[in-house]
């Protein structure tokens, strides 16, 4: 019951403590929101390029082509060497009449030309289409299939894969690393803005110590109030979020200049990273408070 | 019975000053007492350790059975919630009522609305300003909000009221009528050690008063012989 009515108490002053220094609680909430807002705006970047990256993983496929000589048992003998290198995924067999139907079904003017080939004219290749698991590695993947007797060309976009990886992986970090950054100069401008509200309130704290209230007495509605100004400061970053993705999402019908980059979906994505606003917010308010009250405080 | 005990005590600040030396000192519980001497004399010096504001270089200060001159910082609470302290500035919070005031000491330990409201009541009305609850500290005369600060010092029960020059801001008939209240509380069993500049209120109350001078006791008038 006591430890409510403290808490309780705590809350109340709390809020009276925001509101009865409120241009310098609005210019620790302003401080806060910018961060987020740019916080939001990096989150969503880096999580949407993990998935551009893992869409790509999934999509990449090693082309194997085949001799068109070799026998059915010497085709199930590929299959069985590809089967057993390392870092294959899946592979699958796709015959050259299948290729060649396909593509006589995919266009008009194929289907003129490859209508009248016959088995022996038909040029295209029988294939292995080849999955590996990690996407890094794929270069050797390639390169053991290639040195399989009866394969005689082997594609996969070299080049281009691993570009567009490598400018993920370091859009990527990047998104990280500010995120990190940005939630540190925060806390350290919160606490300095506290700092200032505090200041002025030096001598109720002088008063609290002086009646006997303990460190933990004094810090705790300070902190609570941090954790106000945090949540507080989260509003608008989070509304942004909410509105902001669902709109960008739906202006782009939710991919990126081509069907291959993907946006991910916003349901429940802005929920998650609302909340994950929502707990830096509070986290970095609270800090920010118990940094600046320290100060105040013998310990 | 004994509520304080000060030996061979020792004071120096970082800038060299030294505030007090080789202090011995005893005071009973219920007993009201006067500390006098000159400025610099060691005064606030002696009774800032006495709540701990200040730490002895050497010696011991037994106040209540603790040893304050070894408490760590972060437990000076416990000892403080045994003292009261009344300072020359009053130090109320000039946003909250009367009633905030007092009963902030009291809140900020969690004792139950109903609780507080019966002891805030009680108290303001020994110190005289029961009709006063509403006001806020810039509505009151110096003399009120020391009353005001006193009521604060002991809504929680102190054992031991500290004052620290508390009628120096105040005009003589109204340290008079602060000296009234103080004398009804020391009635009550707080133990009472008060430091001033009057002599004419020391005369007055006719109490056990303790003449500092360089840091040392220079006299110690037991009560009724200081003239």
């Amino acid at each position: 019951m006591k430890t409510f009515r403290i808490i309780g108490r705590n809350f109340r002053d709390a809020f009276k403590g925001v509101f009865r220094n409120f241009s310098l609680s609005l210019a620790s909430i302003s401080c806060i929101t910018i961060t987020l807002i740019v916080v939001a705006v990096s989150i969503i970047l880096s999580y949407n390029v993990d998935n551009f990256t893992n869409l790509v993983e999934k999509d990449v496929t090693i082309v194997s082509f085949l001799d068109n000589d070799l026998s059915d048992e010497k085709i199930d003998e590929i299959k069985d060497q590809i089967s057993v290198i390392n870092n294959v995924d899946k592979y699958e067999f796709i015959s050259k009449t299948d290729i060649t139907k396909d593509m006589m079904e995919s266009s008009d003017v194929f289907e003129s030309i490859m209508k009248n080939w016959s088995d022996e004219e038909n040029p295209i290749q029988n294939t292995f289409q080849v999955k590996v698991k990690n996407i890094e590695d794929i270069d050797n993947v390639a390169k053991e299939i290639k040195q399989i007797d009866g394969v005689t060309l082997v594609k996969y976009g070299e080049g281009m894969v691993e570009q567009l990886i490598s400018v993920f992986d370091i859009v990527h970090k990047v998104c990280v690393i500010s995120v990190i950054a940005l939630v540190l100069v925060t806390a350290f401008l919160i606490s300095n803005t506290i700092k200032i509200t505090i200041n002025s309130r030096q001598r109720e704290i002088s008063i609290m110590r002086l009646i006997g209230a303990s460190n933990l007495n004094i810090r705790i509605p300070f902190i609570i109030e941090g954790l106000i100004l945090g949540a507080l400061g989260a509003i608008i970053p989070i509304i942004g979020t909410i509105y902001g993705y669902n709109a960008l999402y739906h202006n782009f019908n939710g991919q990126l200049f081509s069907p291959f980059i993907k946006l991910i979906q916003p349901t429940p994505f802005v929920y998650t990273i609302s909340l994950i606003l929502l707990g830096i917010g509070i986290l970095v308010g609270m800090f920010g408070s118990w940094r600046a009250v320290r100060k105040h405080l013998k310990i | 019975m004994e509520l304080i005990r000060l030996t061979n005590v020792k004071k120096t600040y970082k800038t060299g000053v030294t505030a007090i030396q080789d202090l011995n000192l005893s005071i009973n519980k219920g007993e009201f007492v006067f500390i006098i001497g000159s400025t610099g004399c060691g005064k606030s010096t002696l009774i800032k350790m006495l709540y701990r504001e200040e730490k002895p270089n050497s010696g011991q200060i037994i106040v209540g059975g603790v040893d304050v001159g070894k408490l760590r910082n972060g437990k000076v609470y416990k000892i403080r919630r045994k003292i009261g302290v009344v300072f020359q500035d009053f130090k109320l919070l000039p946003k909250s009522t009367v009633y905030e005031n007092v009963a902030f000491a009291l809140e900020i330990f969690g004792v139950p609305k109903a609780e507080i409201h019966s002891k805030v009541v009680k108290v303001l009305d020994l110190v005289g300003l029961k009709h006063k609850i509403k006001s806020y500290p810039n509505e009151l005369s110096g003399g009120e909000q020391q009353r005001v600060a006193i009521a604060r010092a002991i809504v929680n029960g102190p054992k031991l009221l500290i004052c620290d020059e508390p009628t120096g801001n105040l005009d003589p008939n109204t340290s008079m009528e602060i000296m009234k209240v103080l004398e009804e509380i020391n009635k009550l069993g707080t133990t009472i050690i008060m430091v001033t500049h009057s002599i004419d209120i020391v005369k007055e109350l006719n109490k056990r008063v303790i003449v500092l001078d360089s840091g040392r006791v220079l006299k110690d008038y037991a009560e009724g012989t200081y003239r």
